[in-house]
């Protein structure tokens, strides 16, 4: 693996900086290089928010994407804003329930992330994380075994519990569907 | 929690590297208000400060969070503030007090898209000529542009240190790409970090002048301690009117920053004695140099580098050692040309130089834009 570029986009307030700051942080408890940049609007909740995370086993010296390999859109309108550069091979995850245009020609997984997080653990809020265990599953880019680790590093302490609930709710999502 | 981070590889945020580069650089005391891309390092602080024994106050503003840090400093704490450009605009004037009573302080500037509010979460680097002349008067500036998380934790602490050795502000330029940005950094042991140390003066030394770096006082150990903006002469005595008091005073606090550029211009550099093409870059657009010079080199066109970690004093020997090499001198900026402008004036025709300016959304430079206008550049020659 030389470099491997995911973005993680949806609406502002539904956690994608840090769904992308818990894979870098678990990238580099594998060893390997990984920055991650965010961008989001000036309002609280709502506006196009991305998170990008690079991952590789050389330094990084771009920090943002240009190729993407792998990207998840939590919501429509970041999916039509930023699928023109996902690589043909590349793999898009979305949250099955808020995104619905998808592109004809194009490795598609579908994840009820956020309906998931609301029945199963009572709010959405945790619907990030729900999509992070479907995509470390598929995807098998970090290890879950990291990705637990870096969830625990990342969130708050009062939420931990719960978040890992999440993460192995979409981990095991494959399997039973 | 340890009074310095323990050594080791973590991944972080800029921001908070910063903060945690001010902590090991021996700053307790810090004021500000909170903007965007700039409110981690307050958040941060708010937390870690009190562990170190040390102070976070969030002020009604930033002329008031700015005049706090000045206060502190004078009461013997190394102190620093944080904010974007509408927050630095504010700043200026006490930024002018700071350097008229050679006050050791550091301003932290995370440069977003401006003018005014402009585009609050997305980066910029127009704050540049601003960071050297924002203040009235004659004025010197020492400002550091980190490009890395590593650099963010490094910068502070020389910023810090500077501050200290110079007794003079010393602004850390950042931007809203590398202060958010999160990536690996290696914590040093605190005793391989060099960390400056304000000396008192003795009894009866003047501390605003008779030597370049005067010795500062602290209030509240003995000295009579009388701090002005207003021109004053070796004792701290207001002399408003005296054309010689001002000359002397005005002339040493630039002088002392001037005698000292060579040594603190600091650039890494790559390539320098014999590439076709160079580029001049600071701050988040550096990361696109380094891969553009690869990829021109594997294309059998011969680049290199120099990345300003100190803009100002502007590292004139640099940027000229490029220019007797390189045929071509591009400077990419998020700005409209606030470094081009200082680089031709250096290059002063050895080279062409050329600009690549893109601003707003907060979108860096790619090294594939870079690339095409390095070969369109050499093909014409």
């Amino acid at each position: 693996m030389s470099r491997t570029e995911v973005r993680i986009c949806g609406l502002g307030g539904q956690g994608v900086v840090l769904a992308g700051q818990i894979l870098g942080r678990a990238a580099v408890y594998m060893g390997k290089n990984a920055v991650q940049t965010q961008s989001y609007g000036a309002e609280a909740r709502g506006s196009a928010a991305k998170s990008e995370v690079i991952i590789s086993s050389d330094r990084i010296l771009f920090p943002k994407i240009r190729s993407c390999d792998l990207m998840v859109a939590m919501s429509q309108s970041a999916l039509d804003v930023y699928v023109h550069d996902v690589k043909e091979e590349g793999q898009l995850f979305v949250d099955s329930d808020l995104v619905t245009k998808l592109p004809p020609s194009m490795e598609v997984h579908k994840v009820a992330a956020t309906r998931i997080s609301r029945c199963e653990l009572g709010s959405a809020t945790f619907a990030n994380v729900v999509m992070l265990g479907a995509f470390t599953r598929i995807t098998r880019l970090v290890s879950s075994d990291a990705m637990e680790k870096a969830i625990s590093e990342s969130v708050a302490a009062k939420t931990k519990t719960v978040n890992h609930k999440a993460f192995q709710l979409g981990f095991v999502l494959r399997e039973s569907h | 929690m340890s009074k310095v981070l323990s050594p080791g590889t973590y991944f972080m945020q800029g921001n908070k590297a910063l903060a945690e580069g001010a902590v090991a650089a021996g700053c307790r005391f810090f004021a500000g208000y909170p903007i965007t891309p700039a409110s981690e390092i307050a958040e941060h602080l708010a937390v870690r400060l009190p562990h170190v024994g040390g102070i976070m106050i969030q002020m009604e503003d930033e002329i008031a969070s700015l005049a706090s840090v000045i206060g502190a400093s004078w009461a013997g704490t190394k102190s620093m503030t944080a904010t974007s450009g509408p927050g630095f605009s504010l700043m200026q004037e006490s930024i002018g007090y700071a350097f008229m009573t050679e006050t050791p302080c550091v301003i932290v500037d995370v440069q977003r898209a401006g003018p005014s509010t402009g585009q609050a979460t997305k980066g910029g680097q127009g704050d540049v000529m601003q960071a050297r002349w924002g203040t009235h008067g004659d004025y010197a500036s020492i400002v550091l542009s980190p490009n890395s998380v590593q650099e963010m934790y490094d910068l502070t602490i020389r910023a810090f240190n500077l501050a200290e050795e110079f007794r003079t502000p010393v602004i850390l330029l950042s931007d809203e790409v590398t202060s958010h940005m999160r990536e690996q950094i290696t914590v040093p042991p605190a005793d391989h970090v060099e960390i400056r140390t304000r000396t008192p003066p003795r009894v009866g030394e003047p501390y605003f002048g008779g030597t370049l770096v005067p010795p500062m006082p602290s209030v509240g150990e003995g000295f009579d301690v009388v701090v002005t903006g207003s021109t004053h002469n070796e004792v701290g005595l207001r002399f408003t009117a005296d054309p010689t008091v001002h000359s002397a005073l005005v002339t040493r606090l630039v002088g002392k920053i001037e005698v000292a550029a060579q040594s603190m211009m600091d650039c890494e550099t790559f390539n320098l004695d014999g590439c076709d093409v160079g580029f001049i870059s600071f701050g988040c657009t550096s990361r696109a140099v380094y891969e553009a010079v690869e990829t021109l080199e594997e294309q059998g066109i011969s680049a290199g580098f120099v990345r300003l970690r100190t803009i100002w004093p502007f590292p004139e020997k640099y940027v000229r050692e490029l220019a007797e090499q390189a045929r071509v001198v591009i400077v990419p900026e998020m700005n409209l040309k606030q470094i081009y402008y200082e680089v031709q004036r250096v290059v002063d025709g050895a080279a062409r130089v050329v600009p690549v300016n893109q601003i707003g959304g907060g979108e860096l430079v790619t090294p594939e834009t870079l690339c095409h206008v390095a070969k369109e550049a050499t093909d014409k020659l």
